[in-house]
């Protein structure tokens, strides 16, 4: 559990605004943190992992202060147990996997990282170099050595976003998987309302430095109005008309769907636009998505 | 012919060697831990350190040379405490040679091994301390492997500048057999005295080990961005 209270000033592209987060994250929960990027989600994270310093607050885990400005408590990130898995993954090009994991581990235990490595299906890489692994291997690697420090947290800053959209689904189902494997508090940021729904039990939605919205993806993302049988958010595509109809082209993750549309509701959308695909009834419908 | 075969032809290289070896030992020492300190420090007077260590890459040798000898004659501050010391003044001794090349070719240490230090991500050290890695362990297993074509360019390129220097040596070596006369100034003493053999004999094998040392700088580098070694 992380009970973080801080406030920390930053500059953004309008200028300076400070991050004001007031918040408990419960244990073993898969929280999404999701914003316009600048708007100090990365941040956020850096704060939790002790990369940087808030202005004053504080920041406990598990009851225990990491942080406290009034306390003149600040835990250096060595001593924070935290698994990191950066944008970039940070992988140690000089080592071979496995001796990423060794390096990572607090406890020198062989055994162990062989199984972590094992778990995550990356057996055959065991004694490869990063420099001869795809994206997606890297990020397993990556997400391997932050599991082998068995951390209290797993921070998690856009693991996917260098991957391409098929690697992306694949690893988005092996992230959950991880999580609830070895019962994990995880922050992820995100700015892919999609990938959110698929992995988060809970978004924490960041705007303008302060907290927008808390909830489960539905509760966050989807219009109250609308209660649905199923709801998808994709992109629209296109919009085609035909004599008295139009059909919006929308993707969803790696599928297409079309649905149908009065001409007078199809003039109301734009190419690009989130929506979400959601039924009601029998016939799937088009909605705009909240903002 | 002969000479070449002469005990005493040889011993300006062996010298040069030595000094040359001792030298980038030190400079090793000094320069991680300076490179270090100049490529993460937020210090405002970070400019100053660094213009301080650039200085002999401008100061004409002759220059560097004369306050050298100030500095380590028996009256000079380093001079009068080496002799406290050792029992010896640092001018025209070997002594006073290693501190004198450690300065002239501290540079040409510290330069590429800044360029490394600032070429590995900040990411990599930071995974590192979350990591539970303390600075002096995230160094040693994390950052200096990661720059090791910076390390290889700083030790050879200071060896092969110790080796090669001559102005600082002359003002504060003076020409001591086996002491302070090192193959830059044998070349120097054999053209004065018209041996132009012997002359040639030592600038060829300085030419062709200059040539050689930077081939192999260049062959690692190369190899290790090609994904070798």
């Amino acid at each position: 559990m992380i009970d973080i209270s801080i406030v920390k000033k930053l500059r953004g592209a309008k200028g300076e605004f400070e991050l004001t987060i007031d918040h408990t994250f419960d244990a073993n929960d898969f929280w999404a943190i999701f914003g316009e990027s600048g708007i100090g989600k990365t941040t956020l994270m850096r704060l939790i992992a002790g990369l940087e310093t808030p202005d004053s607050g504080r920041i406990i885990v598990d009851n225990e202060i990491w942080f406290d400005s009034t306390r003149a408590i600040n835990l250096i990130p060595q001593k924070r147990r935290i698994g990191f898995v950066f944008q970039n993954y940070a992988l140690f090009e000089h080592m071979s996997v496995l001796e990423n994991l060794l390096f990572a581990q607090h406890k020198h235990d062989k055994e162990k990282a062989l199984k972590v490595l094992d778990t995550m299906g990356l057996n055959d890489l065991v004694h490869r170099r990063p420099r001869d692994l795809s994206g997606g291997q890297r990020q397993r690697v990556a997400l391997a050595r932050a599991i082998a420090q068995e951390p209290k947290v797993l921070l998690l800053d856009e693991p996917l976003s260098a991957l391409d959209a098929m690697t992306r689904s694949q690893l988005q189902d092996e992230l959950r998987r991880t999580h609830d494997q070895f019962g994990l508090l995880s922050l992820m940021v995100s700015h892919d309302r999609s990938e959110v729904f698929k992995l988060a039990d809970r978004v924490l939605w960041i705007k303008e430095g302060k907290i927008a919205k808390t909830g489960t993806p539905s509760e966050v993302f989807i219009p109250k109005t609308l209660s649905s049988k199923f709801s998808f958010v994709g992109e629209l595509l296109s919009l085609s008309h035909y004599d008295v109809i139009s059909v919006a082209t929308v993707g969803i993750g790696e599928n297409i769907v079309e649905v149908v549309l009065s001409p007078d509701e199809a003039q109301t959308y734009h190419i690009g636009q989130e929506v979400i695909v959601a039924a009601k009834g029998y016939d799937p419908i088009l909605l705009p998505m909240s903002h | 012919m002969n000479a070449l075969l002469d005990h005493g032809f040889w011993e300006p290289f062996s010298l040069t060697l030595e000094l040359a070896i001792i030298t980038t030992l030190f400079l090793f020492v000094l320069g991680i831990p300076l490179a270090y300190y100049l490529a993460y420090t937020k210090n405002r007077f970070i400019s100053l350190i660094e213009a301080i260590v650039a200085m002999p890459l401008v100061l004409p040798p002759s220059v560097l040379g004369f306050y050298f000898l100030l500095m380590f004659s028996q009256d000079g501050f380093l001079g009068a405490l080496w002799v406290k010391l050792f029992g010896h003044q640092l001018a025209f001794h070997f002594d006073g040679l290693v501190i004198g090349s450690i300065i002239f070719s501290l540079p040409f240490m510290v330069h590429p091994l800044l360029a490394g230090f600032k070429g590995v991500e900040t990411s990599q050290i930071e995974a590192a301390y979350t990591m539970g890695k303390s600075r002096l362990v995230t160094l040693f297993r994390v950052i200096l492997p990661s720059m090791k074509p910076s390390i290889i360019t700083g030790g050879v390129i200071a060896f092969a500048h110790t080796v090669g220097e001559f102005g600082v040596v002359l003002m504060i070596g003076g020409n001591i057999e086996s002491q302070t006369k090192v193959a830059s100034i044998a070349i120097y003493n054999e053209v004065e005295a018209l041996n132009y053999t012997t002359a040639h004999a030592y600038s060829l094998i300085l030419f062709a080990f200059s040539f050689v040392v930077l081939w192999f700088v260049y062959l690692k580098i190369g190899k290790e961005h090609r994904g070798g070694m």
